[in-house]
């Protein structure tokens, strides 16, 4: 049986950073993020989670889709993505929000090319949770501390040693190439080969079926007014979240060069939905905020089978005025059978 | 793989003001490199890019019986809109399409349908009754009543193909102004008010409805009180879009997405959607 020791950690990410882009959690300006390492021992492996998430590993905050120059009429279209990727390091949550990202982007009615390039030559090694923050909440949405699903290889964290457990073909492929044997072999993580225990308990606040059911009967539900009032639309959620998508596309042009970007955009600000004519269909923060709740948790479900959350908690610490997603969740859903 | 957001070169054949004052232009465009057919159906729209100015989104206001060239009826409403009013023919520009999911044909086989539009709301209507008034296509329809309206003479559009469908005996044309000048001689009056003198028969009629929301808002009650179910209502929605693909997420209408599964919906369809539109 073969376990990776945490001290091995560094060597491993050194031998993959010939043939890879290796993302990892580093500090940059005091702040944990993601980001690309160029050697091994940058990563940092004691960590709750970072405060951004890995996200743009896969959809970049802004990103060129199309871009021309002077006179000449060809077009580039900017979908190579370069070399392969790895992603190390992420949570099991962050991991779970890729699986989301691709039901939308990936694998509907059209593909995101963009998006599709990027996710199907990154390779996903994530670490699951000993220590779940406080403000964490995965178990509701579906996930889990050892969930595996949207890693291609999930690490056990034993402390000094990581168990590997492979979770998709292509991680299967890799360990073997990468000597990160299997040692599971088909064991369910935390499932007590050798030390079931750590498996932590976060209590699920929330049923989500329950709360989708209070979802379709809530539309005109004065709570939302409530809840408006103390939201100041600044969006930040919408940025930290490891399941937005939406976008904005931007065009520019400057000395000849003409470039269309995409953009992050929240439907948290009043101009994601206003019209040309000026009328707009989400005019207050009242119909914002309910939209940010009711796609996520009512027509996520519905569209793909899964919520356009996953539970990581980062909206809630981060949120200027304390506007805490558990909470609102039990408001809707702990109304069980009354109005 | 093909790239969704990648539009194709069109070059622009005719760029015609259609309104008095000029806010209202049709262009057409003819492919410059054929790829494949470009197969649509009445109701569906497109984006127009203007690479480094921008995309947006317009109905597709031409038959698909003649799908080499293309019209698009475009008010001037702020930067793309303005930039594309600047073409001239022989300039190129992309479009991506054809994207929704168009009048429901089908449905509309061997049945009266009665099409109400306003605005520049009637493009992707005029693009329905030139299709239905193709003689490969007329006879797969019963009745085509039109119903048409604008706030002044001056911004009436298709002047010349009004005359014409006036004059034929294979369809009605109301074609009614809320204020009239010297000149006019038609109806006067709210396009409401003209749908509220028809003779509709509600068992064989489906109703084909676009325009500006007041119209819409007005329109409905008096669809109703004709007799026609919600069912054999269908509207054409506007939304702010942007991708037109169903990825940028601002076109949703409770879980329905307006750019993939509109813009048009039915009215029984709409009547279970939050009303947030
Ligand atoms: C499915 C669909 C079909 C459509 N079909 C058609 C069609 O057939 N024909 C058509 O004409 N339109 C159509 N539209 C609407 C059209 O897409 C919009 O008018 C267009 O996107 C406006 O783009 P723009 O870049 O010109 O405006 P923008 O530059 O985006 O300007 C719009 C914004 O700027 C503000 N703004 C613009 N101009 C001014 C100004 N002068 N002063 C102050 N504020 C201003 C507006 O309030 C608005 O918020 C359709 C839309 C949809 C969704
Ligand atoms: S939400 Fe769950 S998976 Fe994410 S950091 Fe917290 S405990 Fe780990
Ligand atoms: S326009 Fe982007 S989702 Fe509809």
């Amino acid at each position: 049986m073969r376990t990776i020791a945490r001290n091995e950690i560094g060597r491993l990410l050194d031998g993959l950073l010939a043939g890879y882009a290796v993302y990892a959690p580093v500090r940059r300006k005091g702040i944990l993020v993601f980001d690309r390492i160029r050697s091994g021992d940058e990563a940092i492996l004691d960590y709750a989670n970072t405060r951004t998430s890995p996200k743009h590993v896969l959809m970049p905050q802004m990103e060129t889709l199309l871009s021309s120059c002077g006179e000449d009429p060809g077009v580039s279209e900017h979908t190579d993505c370069g070399k392969p990727a790895v992603l190390f390091g992420a949570r099991p949550c962050d991991a779970r929000a890729f699986l989301f990202l691709d039901k939308v982007l990936r694998d509907g009615q059209s593909r995101d090319v963009y998006y599709a390039n990027r996710r199907d030559s990154l390779l996903v090694i994530s670490i699951g949770c000993t220590q779940p923050r406080e403000t964490c909440f995965c178990t509701t949405t579906g996930g889990g501390p050892l969930s595996a699903e949207g890693s291609d290889i999930l690490l056990e964290d034993l402390g000094s040693v990581y168990l590997a457990h492979v979770a998709s073909s292509r991680g299967a492929e890799f360990a073997a190439a990468h000597g990160l044997l299997d040692t599971c072999e088909g064991e369910p993580p935390g499932s007590g080969t050798v030390n079931g225990g750590l498996q932590p308990a976060i209590e699920p606040p929330v049923d989500l079926g329950l709360l989708k059911a209070a979802l379709d009967r809530s539309f005109d539900d004065p709570l939302w007014l409530t809840l408006a009032e103390k939201c100041l639309g600044c969006g930040i959620c919408s940025y930290l979240c490891p399941a937005c998508h939406c976008f904005d596309i931007v065009d520019e042009e400057a000395a000849g060069v003409r470039v269309r970007n995409r953009v992050w955009d929240s439907c948290q600000f009043s101009c994601f939905t206003a019209q040309a004519s000026g009328f707009n269909p989400r005019p207050t923060g009242r119909e914002r905020y309910r939209q940010r709740i009711m796609h996520k948790f009512n027509y996520c479900i519905d569209n793909h089978g899964m919520a356009g959350c996953v539970g990581c908690g980062r909206c809630v610490s981060e949120c200027p005025v304390n506007l805490d997603m558990r909470q609102v969740l039990a408001a809707f859903g702990g109304r069980r059978g009354g109005n | 793989m093909r790239n969704p957001y990648a539009p194709v070169r069109m070059r622009v054949e005719r760029n015609a003001v259609e309104t008095e004052d000029a806010s209202i232009r049709t262009l057409s465009l003819s492919f410059v490199e054929r790829r494949e057919v470009f197969a649509f159906v009445p109701g569906q729209f497109a984006e127009l890019s203007l690479l480094g100015v921008g995309e947006a989104p317009f109905g597709i206001a031409s038959s698909p019986a003649d799908p080499d060239l293309l019209d698009f009826t475009i008010s001037r409403a702020g930067q793309v809109t303005t930039e594309l009013h600047y073409l001239e023919p022989g300039d190129t520009v992309g479009l991506r399409g054809p994207l929704g999911n168009g009048y429901p044909l089908e449905e509309l086989h061997g049945r009266n349908v009665l099409v109400i539009g306003g605005g520049f709301g009637f493009s992707t209507l005029r693009a329905f009754t030139s299709f239905a008034l193709h003689p490969a296509n007329r006879g797969d329809f019963l009745d085509l009543e039109v119903v048409y309206g604008a706030r002044n003479p001056g911004l009436l559009l298709y002047k010349d193909e009004l005359k014409n469908w006036g004059r034929r005996d294979d369809m009605s044309l109301s074609v009614t102004v809320d204020n009239a000048d010297q000149d006019w001689s038609g109806r006067i009056g709210t396009v409401p008010a003209a749908v509220k003198t028809l003779q509709v028969d509600p068992e064989s009629t489906t109703a084909l409805v676009c325009g500006p929301p007041a119209m819409i808002r007005y329109t409905l009650p008096v669809l109703a009180e004709l007799g026609l179910r919600p069912d054999r209502i269908h509207l054409s929605l506007e939304m702010k879009m942007k991708c037109g693909i169903g990825k940028c997420g601002r076109c949703n209408i409770g879980g329905s997405y307006v750019c993939t599964d509109g813009p048009v919906f039915s009215l029984a369809r709409l009547d279970r959607l939050p009303r947030e539109y």
